[in-house]
């Protein structure tokens, strides 16, 4: 298990080699000079430009701005964004609030996904399925903005049930409404995911050999039922958190989140490279990590999947 | 339309949405209530400054907004633009070249550092030096010796134009004449900062100390989030904060400082976002104002391109001009949000006219603007299979809407083929302008940094001026601009302007479209709210309700 571990982390070192010098090199290819347009529609000063250019390197060929980027980060320093405010500090800032939305969103879905899907599969057919699967559908064919531009007017505006947009500490009780409208979509998928996988292994010899035993319905649901049928949701939950955090940049903009999404748009905009690979980076990483973290859960739900090294 | 189809899922989405969350209400509608004293702290929207606070180094709306506010200068700006004194008691050159300035006694900084002539002059000097790379650098350049410490490289870091003669005066000798030098030294680069300021600038521009009628709240800037003032008790000059303090919240986008507007979580929005122009007069009532504001739009047309130089170049110009009906654009696409322009300045401006003569190649004519392009064709043939391209920028500014207008027009009235051609993000679109490889006409705005008809003209159409996207190059309207500058007073001064305005009017080397609007709205918690001649709020006068 310890060797497996190990080779997966050292995976991620070209994973992290690679994401960066691609990324890198996308955002140098951006068209328009990033110095110039700092002075907007005024004359560029060239000898300012000048010494702002030599100040963030990107006088240098590509190459050398990548190996003295790469070298910033092994020795701990990122750089400075446009601001002159240094990255890591930058990233110690945004990186809170996204996770923290993320993660509500992840329990939101996870946790009503779940519910729902294993309530909808136990009483398929049923009424209460049939109105599950439609709002489902509904909710998956709606696009991320819309709901969040409606859910934010009408609850925040007509109602008054929660403020418009989070406030500047963006707590937890801020972020309600955001992580719902963010982890809304992803929630119709856990849902019909649990139920399918449900219907499933209901249908399983090893359910029918558990309630002939005489096993409580409680334990049979919880326990054989269940725990089977999470496997690819967990995979899919896994995979959502990474897509959560670097897909959160819609739902910032509508509920004004000051997040890692906020963040890199702007940094894209102005054309800052160290800012943009940097995030680009620690979200590969989560990616990673995640998906490392999911893997491992396969064995504690399916004692039958083993790590070999 | 999709709202219709839409809205049924919502209401399923939202009870759904809500029984799952058990009770996200949270914090209800719990607006702070009124107090209708001049304690109130007013929640203002704002942007995260590009650059570290420091004067010279400000070059945008963000950190603009935080300096005017934080510092004060030999001079600032009333709502109706015009200049008056803040920490000058006098500002005098006979000649409009040689400058005395007399600044006031006993001023100081919130730090309780003195402000003396000396610290106005090292500040300006250290704006300009090359060395330290500010981006409003330029500001300085009408000053004596600014080439010297600005160039690139340079290692001198004062400008020989500036000199101390005592503690509260010191001379400006500048390169030459500029009779509206004195109205630009309200402007954010002229400000002064204290020694500590020029000996750690880094550290300074996080956490900057002014003399304005604000300061930054302790540990007030939190970046991204919101930038909190606190009102400056020391502060005696005529911008008197009459509020609590501002606190100026960062907004990604409009639409979601709009939002917050309407259910009172934002107190004074400065611009109304696109989405809702058409209807934030029923939305507010009146809470919402609609002021002209010194800027203008103009499509800047490059005499480069062999199509539009020479005499038949200008009648095309004339003709396009002409072709274009603004009071339809201004009242269709912008629901009044702009007014159409009669010059190439702005209405909010001292000496400001509507009919500088030659003001009628901006009404719309649509048989006269036919008949001259016919006239520039007998001179040089337009080649029909060419289209008339608009560049603009795609990324902000709601650009594509207007520009479709334009060339619809120009279709119908001139028979040309004519199309927007649209550029993913500014810079890409300045990248084409200051490099002279425009291949059609580019949108060009100009917002003035200081109240003044010059800062319309000079900088934008004088011979290799920073700015002149059409490169336009005629000694006439150079010497009529220099006129000006050497005016012995700036109603002259102003006459001149408009005397150079009428070459202009008849080169068209931009044509004016239409003057800017602010369009803006607060919330129920506040009144006195009014803006300045540059379309931003006047903060300190705002008082809760």
């Amino acid at each position: 298990m310890a060797t497996y571990i190990l080779k997966r982390f050292l995976q991620l070192l070209p994973v992290f080699i690679g994401a960066t010098f691609l990324v890198y090199f996308l955002v140098f290819s951006l068209p328009g000079d990033p110095i110039a347009a700092l002075f907007g529609d005024k004359p560029v000063n060239a000898a300012v430009a000048a010494k702002l250019r030599s100040q963030y390197h990107l006088d240098q060929p590509f190459i050398v701005q990548y190996l003295l980027y790469l070298k910033s980060i092994f020795t701990f320093d990122l750089g400075q964004d446009f601001s002159g405010r240094s990255i890591a500090a930058v990233l110690g800032e945004v990186f809170p609030v996204t996770a923290r939305l993320a993660v509500m969103a992840l329990i939101f879905e996870g946790v009503f996904g779940i519910a729902f899907g294993l309530v909808a599969g136990l009483r398929k057919g049923k009424f209460f399925d049939g109105t599950v699967l439609i709002a489902s559908l509904i909710v998956i064919g709606i696009p991320i903005f819309v709901l969040g531009f409606l859910l934010q007017f009408f609850i925040g505006v007509q109602l008054g049930w929660a403020k418009p947009t989070v406030s500047s500490a963006a707590s937890v009780q801020d972020l309600i409404l955001p992580a719902i409208v963010l982890g809304l979509a992803s929630f119709a998928y856990v849902l019909r995911l649990t139920r399918t996988s449900v219907i499933e292994n209901m249908n399983a010899d090893y359910v029918r050999t558990a309630t002939a035993k005489g096993l409580s319905r409680f334990r049979v649901v919880n326990v054989h039922i269940l725990r089977n049928s999470l496997i690819p949701v967990i995979t899919f939950l896994g995979a959502d958190l990474g897509t959560l955090m670097g897909g959160a940049i819609v739902t910032e903009g509508i509920f004004n989140v000051p997040g890692v999404g906020n963040r890199l748009y702007r940094a894209v905009l102005s054309g800052e490279g160290p800012t943009v690979v940097s995030i680009v980076t620690v979200l590969v990483l989560i990616y990673c990590v995640s998906n490392l973290i999911v893997d491992l859960l396969y064995a504690w739900l399916d004692p039958r999947i083993r790590y070999d090294s | 339309m999709r709202f219709s189809r839409t809205s049924k899922a919502l209401g399923v989405a939202a009870i759904l949405a809500l029984a799952m969350s058990g009770c996200s209400g949270g914090s209800g509608n719990s607006s702070s209530s009124s107090t209708g004293n001049s304690n109130k702290v007013i929640i203002a929207d704002g942007s995260e400054p590009q650059r570290p606070i420091m004067p010279a180094d400000i070059n945008e709306v963000g950190g603009g907004k935080i300096g005017t506010l934080i510092f004060a200068g030999l001079v600032s700006y009333d709502a109706n633009g015009k200049s008056v004194n803040e920490l000058a008691d006098s500002i005098q050159a006979p000649d409009a070249q040689h400058f005395t300035i007399k600044i006031k006694k006993d001023q100081k900084f919130t730090n309780g550092e003195a402000i003396t002539a000396k610290t106005f002059v090292d500040s300006w000097n250290f704006g300009a030096a090359a060395k330290n790379a500010q981006l409003s650098a330029t500001f300085f350049e009408s000053i004596k010796g600014y080439d010297e410490a600005s160039a690139t490289g340079s290692t001198v870091t004062t400008m020989s134009g500036l000199k101390v003669v005592d503690d509260t005066t010191f001379t400006v000798e500048l390169k030459q004449p500029e009779s509206d030098w004195p109205l630009r030294l309200g402007y954010t680069a002229f400000m002064p900062v204290p020694s500590a300021a020029l000996a750690d600038p880094k550290t300074y521009g996080e956490k900057p100390v002014g003399n304005g009628p604000y300061k930054m709240a302790e540990n007030g800037w939190q970046h991204n989030v919101q930038i909190s003032l606190v009102p400056n008790p020391d502060y005696n000059g005529p911008r008197k904060a009459k509020n609590g303090g501002i606190t100026f919240k960062i907004y990604q986008n409009d639409d979601a400082a709009y939002q917050d507007l309407l259910s009172n979580n934002l107190d004074v929005l400065q611009t109304i976002p696109t989405s809702a122009v058409a209807n934030f007069k029923s939305d507010l009532g009146d809470r919402s104002i609609e002021k002209p504001y010194a800027g203008n739009q103009t499509i800047a047309i490059p005499e480069y391109l062999p199509a539009w130089s020479g005499e038949a170049g200008k009648l095309r110009r004339q003709a396009i001009s002409m072709a274009i009906n603004r009071d339809e654009i201004t009242k269709v696409i912008f629901s009044g949000g702009r007014q159409p322009a009669k010059d190439f300045t702005s209405p909010v401006l001292d000496g400001y006219s509507d009919n500088v003569p030659g003001s009628d190649n901006l009404k719309f004519d649509a048989a006269k603007a036919k008949e001259l392009w016919a006239k520039a064709d007998a001179i040089q043939k337009w080649d029909p299979n060419t289209t008339f391209t608009i560049a603009y920028n795609a990324d902000k500014g709601g650009h594509k809407a207007w520009v479709d207008a334009v060339t619809n027009q120009l279709k119908n009235n001139l028979g040309i083929k004519a199309e927007g051609l649209s550029f993913p993000t500014f810079k890409e679109a300045r990248d084409l302008a200051t490099s002279g490889k425009l291949t059609g006409a580019i949108r060009a705005g100009w917002q003035a940094d200081y109240p003044s008809l010059y800062n319309f003209l000079g900088p934008i159409y004088k011979t290799g001026a920073g700015s002149n996207d059409a490169r336009y190059d005629n000694p006439a309207f150079n010497k009529a601009i220099s006129d000006g500058l050497s005016a012995s007073s700036v109603a002259d001064g102003n006459k001149a302007m408009n005397k150079a305005q009428e070459i202009l009017l008849q080169d068209l080397p931009a044509i004016p479209l239409w003057y800017q609007v602010a369009q803006g709205g607060w919330s129920t918690n506040v009144s006195n709210v009014d803006y300045g001649w540059d379309g931003v709020p006047l903060y300190y006068d705002i008082t809760g309700k």
